[in-house]
């Protein structure tokens, strides 16, 4: 991993005040923070629908190998911030970014980045399951096939390794072959995970991941995403609170497209400095 | 204040609606089976392996419709293996690919203000563009440029005149519209979530086209194919302008070989006076059917082939 050029000092409060109103508020991060290897770094990042602007001069550090969760009311710019990560919003010919946006000292924002090669190291689970009509199997080496060729020996490894990392292996085991778009809504979000993580990714971004699910469902993902963070950087988009602070390390609450507080989830939830933040995760509105 | 409906009414609204949707579909079925077996009553007796094999005859017990069978399948089957590749490809471009720019709006426009327009206008499009192209090689079929031997299947004539080739890319012209926009129905019926999982894996465009897209749309794609193919089998006036020949006493043997078609014999035999011409007819028509049905048949076995069953 290349090094981090600026002083981690910087993630824990050395902002610089945005203007004018709501201040960036950045905790002190207690338990692994401090010496926690950066996957993400964002400085000054906006970003705009055609006269819209979405995001406003973002900064923000998300940390390797942790789970961050991005919290904050619907239109806040989570989302959008999300899909700049692996770059989805190229699709939207309206939208465009400025300011610094690196993963692992890498300029996402260059023209000269492969967004094929981008989308192998960052790989995305959407809100609504959204299998492939193929088989199970298939849906899982579709994204494998798109990058090498590999032996049908290798394939079946991959696939059986995927699928146990997205914990859906012993339900699935004996009908590899049959549709994906039999399985109940979560097994087809698991599914989905098993698919992203096939092709190898250093980070998972997930866009609301449960919203689409039944609380049975959402508790295995959760569980799931607790397990995949020992290997995969998680971004989390969520409108559950109490999924943002069951699983997530780090939080980031977003108001209407700017980053209003970031740091260490339990720091947000118990002791937020910034009002609207305590508003928000305390349910007082959003 | 809102009247409450009394169930009584609803239900008889309910029952009444079928019963006219039931008439509405009773009506076609209806006029299909008249159809059907006021041509077969006619043109059973008459119809025989004789009549599948024999030419053009002055005596109706005579006649016969190789000429012109094999004219339909030649000249059907040229046009669709130029108009499907053609009008999936364009479709593909418009949907999967083009930015919406003013250009590809115009393309769009015009490929619907195409599909109304009437098959006689591409007839004569076809008549200059192929059969005479545009006088650029001479008016006269001495005149024209040739490569290859005449005997052989690959034997081709510039102008291409009265052939095949000519007839089967007018009727492509005729369908093309049709087969793009079927085309891009179906591709649009693909849900884009579908498309956004694949480019978050890491896709290119034409690998998301070619490994979900199109697999997804094929049956849409080929119920549209096999409507188009319906259209140009069936379609006559186009090639009445391109060269209108019925007395052909050979079938096609390469692109370049004239050609009658079954609508035209059709009408010519169901134009005469004698009765017995309006029987050959009938006929005609039952061997019209088979074809349309095997070409058919031919587009299904292609949408299953594609579309790996699973279980």
């Amino acid at each position: 991993m290349p090094p981090e050029p600026s002083n981690p000092a910087s993630h824990a409060h050395g902002h610089k005040a945005v203007a004018p109103v709501p201040q960036i508020v950045s905790h002190p991060t207690h338990a692994h923070g401090a010496d926690a290897p950066l996957a993400i770094r964002t400085r000054g990042f906006s970003s705009w629908y055609g006269s819209f602007q979405a995001l406003k001069s973002l900064d923000l550090d998300i940390p390797a190998q942790q789970v961050t969760a991005f919290i904050g009311p619907s239109g806040c710019g989570k989302s959008t911030f999300l899909r700049w990560i692996n770059r989805m919003n190229d699709t939207i010919p309206s939208a465009r970014a400025e300011g610094t946006l690196d993963l692992h000292g890498i300029d996402l924002l260059s023209k000269s980045v492969d967004v094929v090669d981008l989308r192998r190291r960052v790989g995305m689970v959407f809100q609504k399951p959204n299998p492939f009509p193929k088989s199970i199997y298939d849906n899982v080496a579709f994204g494998p096939r798109l990058h090498r060729k590999y032996t049908r020996a290798e394939l079946d490894e991959l696939v059986e390794q995927s699928l146990r990392q997205a914990a859906i292996w012993n339900e699935v085991k004996d009908r590899l072959h049959s549709s994906a778009l039999g399985l109940s809504g979560g097994q087809q979000q698991r599914l989905c995970i098993a698919r992203a993580v096939a092709v190898g990714p250093e980070v998972l971004l997930m866009d609301e991941p449960c919203s689409a699910l039944d609380p049975k469902s959402s508790l295995a993902i959760e569980e799931l995403i607790e397990k995949l963070a020992e290997r995969y950087t998680i971004v989390i988009v969520t409108h559950n609170m109490q999924q943002a602070a069951r699983v997530s390390d780090h939080t980031a609450f977003f108001f209407e497209g700017r980053l209003i507080e970031s740091g260490d989830t339990e720091a947000i939830f118990t002791k937020p400095q910034n009002k609207q933040t305590e508003d928000y995760v305390t349910g007082r509105f959003g | 204040m809102a009247q409450e409906r009394s169930p009584a009414s609803r239900l008889f609204a309910n029952r009444a609606f079928l019963w006219a949707c039931l008439v509405a579909m009773n009506l076609a079925v209806l006029v299909l089976v008249v159809l059907l077996v006021s041509i077969f009553w006619q043109g059973w007796d008459t119809l025989s392996w004789k009549f599948i094999t024999n030419f053009a005859s002055r005596k109706p017990s005579e006649a016969g419709i190789a000429a012109p069978l094999w004219g339909s399948v030649w000249v059907c089957a040229i046009c669709g293996l130029v108009a499907l590749p053609l009008g999936v490809g364009t479709a593909i471009y418009l949907e999967e690919f083009a930015k919406r720019t003013r250009f590809t709006r115009i393309v769009q426009t015009n490929i619907m203000n195409l599909a109304g327009v009437p098959s006689i206008v591409y007839g004569i499009l076809g008549l200059t563009a192929f059969a005479r192209m545009f006088g650029a090689f001479g008016t006269n079929v001495d005149e024209a440029i040739e490569f290859g031997n005449s005997e052989s299947l690959w034997y081709i004539r510039l102008p291409f005149g009265s052939s095949v080739l000519a007839g089967g890319l007018t009727l492509m012209l005729v369908i093309l519209p049709v087969v793009i926009i079927s085309t891009q129905e179906a591709l649009r019926a693909v849900p884009s979530s579908l498309r956004a999982g694949s480019f978050a894996l890491g896709a290119t465009r034409w690998q998301t086209v070619w490994g979900l897209t199109l697999p997804a749309a094929i049956p849409g794609i080929m119920t549209g194919a096999i409507l188009a193919m319906s259209r140009a089998i069936g379609e006559s006036a186009p090639l009445l302008v391109l060269g209108g020949l019925l007395l052909v006493f050979n079938t096609p043997e390469n692109l370049m070989s004239d050609f009658a078609i079954l609508p035209l014999q059709i009408f010519n035999w169901a134009g005469r006076p004698q009765d017995a011409f309006h029987a050959i007819a009938a006929s005609a028509i039952i061997v019209q059917l088979v074809v349309l049905l095997a070409f058919n048949g031919v587009a299904v076995l292609i949408r299953q082939k594609l579309q790996k069953p699973l279980q």
